[in-house]
């Protein structure tokens, strides 16, 4: 039956792709532009899964969508977006999913702007772990590195000063963070049970969370400072009364975030630090580093990048797991500035104590003008038991992504 | 020709002389200085405009690809700072939205900042890169933003012709650090001051690259625009034309409008 899906799949996605690559025709000028991609992904798992339930098969298929309608009226004050995505995964349920990455309509006046709807916003600067980034819900399932998010429901007010930027958060409704299912790699050795979680707050997933931030710059300096008031993003993973199942619990908290990053020459110098009030106590995390970058290598057209980052976090074993509690992150990038933004990304996260280790590659190159292929290989090494990445210690593995863009 | 009409010519070709005597004891560099600054301030007062472009990349073998952007600048009067700009990519689709927001420097690096709308990141970056290629083109980024008249020494050269008019050439040597080149020479030409062509020197001096200024037209009767660049690197054989769209000119930009936090709210 899977291999049949798997033909089905393969047979019928160039035709698919081609159909949705039809409806590119919107100017980009007019009040509404539609836009997206369609993606294949392909991986190989180097090892046998760890835990009995998980799937077998060493190779994974899935296939991606996320389709952009945007609109923004004649005189330019108002715009609205609508982002869906969706994808299907052959082994693991919990991973064949649908989400509002956006659908919003803002307001833009002088010098205020006001958003409301579902959107997605980043705050940070460092590489190897985003730390201050708190908004949206991570949609783990997608990738283990936590890039991907969810989308968040929220009214935005933001008001621009000569001073700087002020940006004010309410989020009437919280998300739960996606997890593998039984079938799924890259899980502990219980299953999430995600979508029942337990939460410090009676309201629950109803809790309006707050956050305030202010960001600006100084010469050379960027800086960014925010307060957070509502339901964790992170959860803390129970027991469940059936004991079968873990159930993630989010508890309330207050979190103050920093973001500086000083640009000299060719150095990125950068801060990123947390003071939490979690779950039994206030502690602080951060992570710091710098990238340096030698530009037309050899009077080539090409960059070399060298990243180096420390990652901190003094928070106990009740509050949520970290794996970046005492890590040195170290990395390269390999910009060719070509015609097709070829670009190659290595790096590992040692743990100072455990020295486990992560291995991390990403390559991307595009083809003509609207084929994007990516390269993903990501290993585990020296991990023990008791350490946290010792449950994916076997999901080694190597990702092939081809992306049809329209 | 009577009397009267070769003593009018005597006085006419005296009081020119005269007239140009000035320009005779000028130094080189400062008729060059001269020249380029007349050059820039013709465009003086154009306030904020708004411009689509594509850029089609051609290597050495003609092989073609393209992107399409669109550009906005904002004048910042005051000639010891630079302007403000900012750059939107549309196609190629895989990075439709990304952005580039500089606030140019005269001889201190550059402000910069990078939008990459997949995970909504703004992120500072180093402006060290003056002569790296902008966007796998052979632009290199200080060929964007180097247009500002101080962030040069200059040496006026000759006058020649230059296609059907008559062009001042004037060479000019990059102040700012980091640049690609030792040197640069300009046509500008003497009917309406504007750019027609510039070779570039690399650092060893020799020729690299050449770009020719085409397609000029007014806006608001002051205002001349090329509407087509080209650029071919002599040494690779690869070459970049910039097409652009019509200009717009007084949209209202201001200030706020190139900041940071407006890089996320652009589409």
């Amino acid at each position: 039956m899977k291999d049949t899906v798997r033909q089905l799949i393969l047979g019928w996605l160039p035709a698919l792709i081609l159909v949705a690559g039809a409806g590119n025709a919107m100017a980009a000028d007019s009040g509404w532009d539609f836009s997206g991609n369609t993606a294949l992904q392909l991986r190989g798992f180097a090892q046998d899964a760890l835990w009995p339930e998980q799937n077998s098969s060493d190779a994974e298929v899935s296939v991606s969508g996320e389709w952009e309608v945007r609109w923004r009226s004649d005189d330019g004050d108002q715009r609205a977006s609508f982002i869906p995505f969706a994808r299907w995964d052959e082994n693991d349920e919990e991973r064949t999913h649908l989400d509002l990455r956006e659908a919003y309509w803002a307001y833009e006046g002088d010098p205020f702007e006001l958003l409301v709807g579902i959107n997605k916003v980043f705050w940070g600067v460092t590489e190897s772990v985003h730390l201050v980034d708190i908004i949206n819900q991570t949609d783990l399932v997608e990738d283990i590195d936590q890039e991907d998010k969810l989308g968040q429901p929220m009214v935005n007010l933001a008001v621009q000063q000569d001073w700087g930027l002020i940006t004010l958060y309410v989020l009437p409704y919280f998300r739960e963070r996606t997890f593998p299912g039984l079938d799924g790699r890259f899980r502990a050795p219980l299953p999430v049970d995600w979508d029942d979680a337990d939460y410090e707050s009676g309201a629950k997933d109803k809790h309006v969370d707050m956050a305030l931030r202010y960001s600006h710059y100084f010469g050379d300096v960027d800086v960014g400072l925010y307060y957070f008031h509502g339901t964790s993003r992170e959860p803390r993973l129970l027991l469940a009364d059936n004991g079968r199942e873990l159930k993630p619990f989010y508890d309330q908290i207050d979190q103050v975030g920093l973001d500086l990053q000083y640009t000299q020459d060719a150095w990125l110098w950068k801060l990123e630090a947390i003071l939490r009030d979690g779950f039994d106590e206030t502690f602080m995390a951060s992570v710091a580093g710098f990238e340096y970058t030698f530009y037309q290598v050899n009077e080539s057209d090409a960059d070399i990048g060298v990243l180096l980052e420390y990652q901190y976090d003094e928070r106990s074993s009740q509050e949520p797991l970290t794996t970046a509690d005492n890590d040195v992150f170290a990395g390269v990038r390999w910009s060719l500035n070509d015609a097709q933004d070829t670009a190659v990304l290595a790096g590992v996260v040692v743990d100072k104590k455990t020295s486990e280790t992560f291995f991390n590659l990403e390559a991307e190159r595009r083809f003509g003008d609207s084929v994007f292929l990516e390269l993903r290989l990501r290993a585990i090494t020296n991990s023990e038991q008791d350490e946290p990445l010792y449950s994916f210690s076997r999901d080694d593995y190597i990702q092939l992504q081809l992306s049809r863009y329209f | 020709m009577t009397q009267l009409q070769i003593f009018g010519a005597t006085v006419l070709s005296v009081v020119s002389l005269l007239g140009a005597l000035p320009a005779f004891s000028q130094t080189p560099e400062e008729k060059g200085f001269d020249v380029a600054a007349r050059s820039d301030r013709s465009d003086r007062g154009f306030g904020d405009s708004e411009a689509e472009m594509t850029m089609v990349l051609r290597n050495a073998a003609g092989q073609e690809s393209s992107r399409s952007m669109y550009f906005s600048t904002l004048e910042i009067p005051d000639e010891s700072v630079g302007d403000k700009s900012l750059v939107l990519f549309s196609t190629p689709k895989d990075i439709e939205g990304t952005a580039l927001l500089s606030h140019a420097k005269i001889l201190d690096p550059d402000d910069q900042w990078l939008y990459l709308p997949a995970l909504k990141r703004v992120k500072r970056i180093s402006s060290k890169n003056k002569s790296g290629p902008f966007v796998g083109s052979e632009f290199a980024f200080e060929d964007f933003t180097a247009s500002e008249l101080n962030k040069f020494s200059y040496k006026y050269l000759r006058e020649e012709p230059c296609g059907d008019l008559q062009c001042d050439v004037v060479e000019r040597y990059p102040r700012y650090e980091n640049s690609g080149y030792t040197k640069q020479i300009s046509w500008v030409d003497t009917t309406e001051y504007q750019i027609r062509k510039i070779e570039f020197y690399d650092r060893r001096d020799s020729l690299l690259k050449e770009l020719v200024f085409e397609d000029y037209r007014k806006y608001d009767d002051k205002f001349w625009r090329a509407h087509r660049l080209s650029m071919k690197n002599l040494q690779t054989n690869k070459s970049t034309d910039l097409v652009y769209g019509e200009y717009k000119f007084g949209v209202g930009l201001t200030d706020n409008d190139f900041v940071k936090g407006r890089l996320s709210r652009l589409r």
